[in-house]
């Protein structure tokens, strides 16, 4: 195997709500171009973490770095522009917006069309328009959404809501598409079909961070993974070898395997 | 230091009636999430009505305390039905609206009942006849008059009643509940739609004391005395943390205080170039300070978990 | 063909409508048209804003003020001053333009509910001000306010003469300011900005995971929202002559937003619709009262109280039978619609309960 090159680092995250430790002394690194999950059971602090390294929170103790930057704290906004994308759990597409409309708002961060641009319509903003909508269109299609550009995102079914979200995340161009439970309220035949989406994603060149309760699909595709339980980090690495680390299993199950 | 104490006094006495009426913003947005925009023209209403009775019975030989008695009963329930109405019409279909409508609506609601008295009462400021004697009660180089003393005695009584009420009976309990989450206290069985419609009747309960209060220490009353002291009542109670009862009851006599004081200082402390004509600005100065460097208030917002 | 048609039509209706208003009704009714035209501006103004980018600013008056204030200030006796029109109404703009980012820059992180009240608030910050700075120094001449402003000049062409002209030559000017200001925004609305918005309107949290700086964008659309207004406002200044703080109020700013609200927040066209329609009916009404004589002997509803009930009534009908406006954009109507179902349907695409 080709020598693994760092993309983030996080060293010793700590978040406390209210007197609750959510987080702590969590440190766990992803590799380029990686399918990396987080899992653990319920209440482990997987969204929590989530949520830092989207900049949803700031931590409250250490750090975290992609590609050798510090980003802890940055806003949400700042880390898409350093190349972090998210989906979301519950789906926050722009409901009344069409398909096509929603990705083009992710090119919004790697675009610069000004009001001036806007108004007097120069030849650069009608460019750079003609690009975000033919992007836009590539990206619909990439996910498998080809014909419904100009649906509302509300009328798309679930699983193409779901796309939908991911086509969105990745017009922002990311270096890590962080998806937070995608294959959630999936039947086997939509995850088999969200399974080969995300290879596709990292064949060019995209490092997947999930969050997945799916068992199956993390041993499927991931190539590694980290283990929490009450906020800190139990396992890392390969998923045969933390699938048979007695901690984990305890974690899960709640009893020491001799 | 006479004018400190009077002016600290007037501040208390102010106060109190602001914490009345911030009481049903707070209690509103505690369970509805909603600023009841309209809220301060039911005080206009509460006042409007306790002045028209008192001027009906000015001549009757009847005591004064008695005469705002029976004002006051007359405009507790004519406020009552007045909030009663302006929920279940206006508010209580856009429950599920996008946070914008009731806003508006309430906007709506607030000029529907100013150009309303505006007709029933006409434009002119109505003046409340002389009910009470002149007497004043010396406090320490300061005075203090009946209705002053009036005023600060109720509105603690009032307060201290709706704490308790608000605490320890099955209403409170229930009230407390809805504001937290809805959705869960219909599961326990409440009736979260009698609950909100109960929380607005309280609030405008106390706006009608608020309202013949006002009428009663300044002397009149007219359409348009809602508004702002309404939005004065909102600051107090964003500055003690919406939703929070006794943050409303802090903030406003905190507010009240601070504009006393601002209003008897600030031409000393500018060299007489702000007067008291810029009193009013106050209440707004205060209001976005708060919200800039403190959203959550004093004592904490208390705002369930809403969409 | 049938477009340059279409054009030309609109076109000609456009440039005989005040002359034939004014032969038909006189020139009063011209003179409504001026302050209607005024109206559309301030509206689209507040749509960028309201519609555009979902924020409720209840003190948007104040921009109108700014505006207006700069006017009278650079071209009056006040000061002096007597710079030509076509320096005062940028200076105008962008002044009002820099209020709106002072007033947003701390308070558009606040919900809803409350930049509402703060902008109220600073609306009526204003015009206190503008009360009450004739002492100690005469800055805004007080509740007097400041008279005698120039008139607008192209060149040695003044619009106020000859005297028998001048609403029919504002009324040309005003609509070219109008045209331009609905041009601008419809190329805002269908550009990248437009787009974030959007965003912000529908979801702010997704958009601003989506690298949209939510913070920056929101002033935005506060600065170019106020920007309209005080061009608006250096007009206005041009036209009357006068202004005082008597013309800045918070009703003034409730029947902007009422505009924009009846028209349909968002859509451009009925926007426009909402602001002829709201600066139209209050002089229709004024035939009321003498109506009502004639019917009831007397008069029953002062027609002034009678504009204002009016007003919180059609707010109230329209919030609850027509949220989407009296001539929505089909966009718009679908999300208001969207809300009641999904809410009732629980729907969990709605929610992120993650967090």
């Amino acid at each position: 195997m080709m020598q693994d090159v760092k993309l983030l680092e996080v060293q010793n995250i700590g978040r406390t709500f209210g007197g609750l430790a959510a987080l702590s002394g969590v440190s766990l690194t992803i590799n380029r171009g990686e399918i990396y999950a987080l899992i653990g059971p319920n209440g482990a602090g997987k969204t929590t973490l989530f949520n830092v390294l989207t900049g949803i929170y700031k931590p409250d103790s250490g750090n975290f770095r992609l590609e050798g930057v510090e980003m802890a704290g940055k806003k949400p906004s700042e880390m898409a522009k350093s190349g972090i994308a998210r989906t979301f759990q519950n789906i926050r597409l722009f409901s009344n917006m069409s398909a096509i409309e929603n990705v083009m708002v992710g090119r919004h961060c790697r675009t610069r069309g000004s009001v001036l641009g806007a108004i007097f319509g120069n030849s650069r903003t009608r460019t750079e328009e003609k690009a975000i909508a033919e992007k836009a269109k590539h990206l619909l299609d990439y996910v498998g959404l080809a014909g419904h550009a100009h649906m509302l995102a509300r009328n798309l079914s679930y699983g193409d809501q779901r796309r939908l979200e991911i086509a969105r995340a990745l017009a922002t161009e990311p270096k890590l598409l962080a998806l937070d439970e995608p294959a959630a309220g999936m039947n086997p035949l939509e995850t088999d079909s969200l399974k080969s989406l995300l290879e596709t994603i990292r064949r060019d060149g995209v490092t997947l961070l999930l969050i997945e309760h799916d068992v199956k699909l993390v041993m499927d595709i991931c190539d590694r993974l980290a283990v929490l339980n009450f906020g800190k980090k139990v396992a890392e690495g390969e998923p045969a070898l933390v699938c048979s680390d007695p901690l984990v299993i305890e974690a899960y199950l709640g009893v020491s395997v001799s | 230091m006479d004018t400190f104490l009077q002016q600290l006094i007037n501040g208390i006495v102010l106060g109190s009636i602001y914490s009345l009426v911030a009481l049903g913003y707070t209690l509103v947005y505690g369970i509805m999430g909603l600023i009841n925009f309209a809220h301060g023209d039911i005080v206009m209403v509460g006042a409007m009505v306790t002045l028209t009775v008192a001027r009906l019975l000015a001549d009757s030989g009847l005591p004064g305390p008695v005469i705002l008695g029976i004002g006051v009963l007359t405009a507790i329930p004519a406020c009552m039905a007045v909030g009663y109405l302006v929920e279940r019409i206006a508010y209580r279909p856009l429950r599920n609206a996008p946070r914008l409508a009731p806003l508006i609506t309430a906007i709506g609601v607030s000029i529907l009942l100013q150009n309303l008295a505006m007709m029933i009462w006409g434009r002119e400021y109505l003046s409340f006849p002389q009910i009470f004697p002149a007497q004043t009660m010396a406090v320490g180089g300061a005075s203090i008059s009946t209705i002053q003393f009036l005023i600060i005695v109720s509105s603690a009584i009032m307060m201290a009643g709706l704490s308790r009420l608000i605490r320890k009976t099955r209403l409170g309990n229930a009230m407390r509940a809805t504001a937290q989450n809805p959705e869960i206290a219909t599961l326990m069985g409440v009736h979260v739609n009698t609950i909100i419609s109960i929380t607005f009747v309280l609030g405008s309960a106390l706006a009608a004391v608020a309202g013949m209060m006002v009428s009663a220490y300044y002397g009149i009353a007219h359409y348009d005395m809602g508004f702002i002291l309404g939005l004065k009542a909102f600051t107090a109670a964003v500055l003690g943390g919406i939703g929070n009862i006794e943050g409303a009851m802090l903030g406003g006599l905190l507010l009240g205080i601070i504009e006393s004081m601002g209003a008897g200082y600030l031409g000393t402390l500018t060299g007489g170039v702000m007067g008291s004509n810029y009193q009013d600005a106050f209440a707004f100065f205060v209001l976005i300070l708060v919200l800039v460097f403190r959203p959550s208030g004093l004592l904490g917002e208390r705002v369930g978990e809403r969409p | 063909m049938k477009k340059t048609l279409k054009f030309a039509a609109y076109a000609a209706i456009l440039a005989i409508l005040p002359f034939a208003t004014g032969l038909a009704f006189g020139k009063t009714w011209v003179r409504i048209l001026d302050f209607a035209l005024l109206y559309v501006m301030l509206a689209l103004g507040l749509n960028i804003v309201v519609g555009f980018a979902g924020l409720l600013d209840l003190g948007y008056v104040a921009f109108f003020a700014v505006g207006a204030y700069c006017y009278a200030l650079l071209a009056s006796p006040h000061f002096g001053l007597h710079l030509p029109f076509w320096i005062i109404l940028p200076i105008g703009a962008f002044a009002a333009g820099i209020f709106g980012m002072l007033l947003g820059a701390p308070t558009l992180r606040l919900r809803g509910d409350y930049l509402a009240i703060v902008t109220l608030g600073f609306g009526e910050i204003i015009r206190i001000f503008l009360n009450n700075l004739d002492t100690p120094y005469n800055i805004t001449g007080g509740p007097q306010g400041i008279d005698l402003i120039d008139p607008i000049r192209l060149g040695s062409f003044s619009l106020n003469q000859p005297t028998s002209h001048t609403v029919y030559s504002y009324y040309f000017l005003f609509l070219l300011f109008a045209l331009a200001t609905a041009f601008v925004s419809m190329r805002l609305q269908h550009s990248r900005i437009g787009r974030a918005w959007a965003a912000i309107r529908e979801d702010e949290i997704a958009a601003e995971a989506m690298g949209i700086n939510t913070r920056n964008i929101k002033l935005l659309a506060f600065a170019m929202g106020a920007s309209f207004g005080g061009l608006s406002g250096g007009l206005f200044a041009g036209f009357e002559g006068f202004v005082s703080p008597e013309s800045f109020t918070l009703t003034e700013s409730i029947m902007i937003l009422s505009m924009v609200v009846l028209g349909g927040m968002g859509h451009i066209r009925g926007v426009i619709f909402g602001a002829i329609l709201l600066s139209i009916l209050p002089e229709a009404l004024r035939y009321v009262g003498p109506l009502e004589q004639s019917l009831f002997g007397r008069i029953v509803v002062d027609p002034s109280s009678l504009r204002m009930l009016l007003f919180g009534l059609s707010l109230i009908l329209v919030m609850l039978l027509r949220p989407a406006g009296l001539w929505p954009s089909p966009a718009r109507k679908r999300e208001l619609l969207a809300h009641g179902e999904t809410a009732k349907h629980e729907n969990a695409n709605i929610y992120d309960a993650g967090r």
